[in-house]
């Protein structure tokens, strides 16, 4: 399902000192396998390689070293054409939301089923459907920015597994989220782990932790350090 | 079951990257116009000095003028010496046809320089043959074995008629028709140049539009998107956005066009514009300057669409 090997991720850093680019490391000798329908905990302070792991799984970049395997392709081998029909299965809720400001609620949650080629009148089913389940139903047409932290983030949710991805990668996701609102996003996130989607998610959240215990892979700067 | 509410999104069917803000729809078709006018009058330039090229080669080469002076003195071989050079030029495969301008027609040919006075003037006009060169057989030597034909004639009505003077126009209509392939050789590298700054202006647009969506490209591109996808949505708003620009630089053209064809039309041969009649446009214009002008708006959505998507696709690479 998904397989590092070794795998290090650098980013060309232009320091604007006299010495020009120098190269940083933010992700050294990672190596893990986590078999399909699994869930992890992605755990590790600020700073440790969280979300550059994320990114790497999302396909936002590719490893400068070792090797990565996902959802059955050889990242490294894998032609760039190849790569949309990959992400397409990958489903990813940002911390930052990453909604597009000029399209409604429905049109972002859309997004994923209308780039997959999923036609309009079985499409709009689904979405109505999904942004009742996230209590966003009376503001299908509402633009993101009129909506509120938690809302926007019930929206990246639902554009996340509106398209039943076989991977959900998920970072803070309850950041903006109250209590109940938290409990009932572990609720979908582990229904959908149980139909069979391999689910990982970082958080700093250590009570959300400990009342939903869970295999976790952990990192501190830029190493898995724990690995369950 | 779930009653489903109606949503209208279909102004967010393709446009899911915001293209309407991003690539407006003032600045870009406007430069477009501005080229798509350039490139109708360099049109008009380019096929108006290719139909004057061919109406020179065409026609004003396949003339001569011979003069004979003392035309009515008897010649060596018998009759007079007009007869005598008419029956040669007759006889040449080079000629279609000769003509002795009569007394009248060679009053109207100098009327201009001397006015009237022609039929009392005391000085021994001579006589002037009008040839009608007879169509070369084509082919590339065509033109040389017109040139060694006439020159064997003009020495055999030298030999038989002294003092024939035989009046090529082939050294002017050659200077001539240079000059006029070399308009058109200027008129077509204005075209060029105008397809150039047109498509340069589309990617600049282009290249403007990513920076201004680069956000939204990057989260389509990470749902998933190819890279065709987001190509074909920057293409298919900047094909639209020139052609339309293309619509309007060559609707601005035409009178422009018909302004310039009624001042030409005394040398063409073709109707000066009558602005009542609906086809006016129609029959004031060359067929074919009409179907390029026409064909403006299609050209400048090709080189939109082009431009477009090789900007994209360039730019795309950058991510992974």
């Amino acid at each position: 399902m998904i397989r590092l090997d070794g795998v290090g991720l650098s980013y060309d850093r232009h320091a604007g000192s006299a010495r020009g680019a120098a190269v940083h490391e933010v992700l050294r000798d990672i190596s893990f396998a986590l078999p399909e329908g699994e869930f992890r905990w992605l755990l590790g302070p600020s700073g440790a390689g969280k979300t550059s792991l994320l990114r790497l799984m999302y396909l936002a970049v590719r490893p400068t070293r070792g090797h990565l395997r996902l959802l059955g392709t050889d990242i490294a081998r894998a032609h760039r054409r190849e790569l949309p029909r990959l992400r397409r299965r990958i489903g990813v809720v940002f911390q930052d939301f990453r909604l597009l400001s000029h399209l409604s609620v429905f049109d972002n949650v859309a997004l994923p089923l209308r780039l997959a080629g999923r036609a309009e009148g079985q499409l709009r089913v689904d979405v109505t459907e999904m942004l009742r389940w996230v209590g966003l139903e009376p503001k299908l047409e509402v633009l993101p920015q009129a909506l509120s932290g938690g809302e926007q983030q019930r929206v990246a949710i639902a554009r996340a597994v509106i398209a039943r991805p076989a991977l959900l990668l998920a970072d803070e996701p309850t950041g903006n989220l109250d209590d109940s609102q938290a409990q009932r996003l572990m609720m979908l996130l582990k229904e959908l782990n149980r139909l069979g989607t391999t689910v990982v998610v970082a958080t700093h959240n250590d009570a959300l932790v400990a009342r939903h215990p869970a295999a976790a892979l952990r990192l501190a700067q830029g190493r898995l350090v724990g690995w369950e | 079951m779930a009653r489903v509410k109606p949503v209208y999104s279909r102004t967010a069917r393709g446009d899911e990257l915001g293209l309407r803000r991003a690539l407006s729809d003032r600045i870009l078709p406007l430069l477009v116009a501005a080229m798509a006018f350039l490139a109708a009058l360099a049109l008009a330039g380019f096929l108006a000095a290719a139909g004057l090229a061919r109406h020179w080669q065409e026609g004003a080469g396949a003339n001569l003028t011979v003069q004979v002076p003392q035309p009515a003195d008897p010649a060596p071989g018998g009759g007079t010496r007009r007869e005598r050079a008419l029956a040669l030029l007759r006889a040449s495969p080079a000629v279609a046809r000769a003509h002795t301008l009569s007394e009248g027609e060679l009053s109207d040919l100098l009327r201009p320089w001397l006015g009237g006075a022609t039929e009392t003037l005391a000085v021994p006009l001579p006589a002037v043959i009008r040839v009608r060169l007879a169509d070369p057989d084509g082919g590339r030597g065509a033109e040389a074995a017109r040139a060694a034909e006439l020159d064997a004639l003009s020495h055999t009505l030298g030999a038989a008629v002294p003092g024939t003077l035989v009046e090529s126009h082939q050294i002017w209509i050659g200077r001539l028709s240079a000059l006029a392939r070399s308009l058109q050789a200027c008129a077509g590298v204005a075209l060029l140049v105008v397809a150039g700054v047109a498509a340069a202006v589309v990617a600049v647009a282009t290249r403007a539009g990513l920076s201004a969506r680069r956000e939204a490209i990057e989260i389509v591109h990470g749902l998933g998107a190819t890279g065709g996808y987001i190509a074909g949505r920057f293409a298919r708003r900047a094909t639209w956005l020139a052609a339309l620009g293309g619509l309007a630089g060559a609707l601005a053209a035409l009178p422009v066009l018909l302004g310039l064809a009624e001042l030409a039309a005394p040398f063409t041969g073709l109707q000066a514009a009558d602005p009542i009649a609906p086809l006016g446009v129609a029959t004031a214009l060359p067929a074919a300057l009409l179907a390029g002008v026409a064909a403006l708006p299609f050209a400048a959505g090709l080189i939109g669409y082009l431009t477009a998507q090789a900007t994209v696709r360039g730019w795309l690479r950058r991510l992974p």
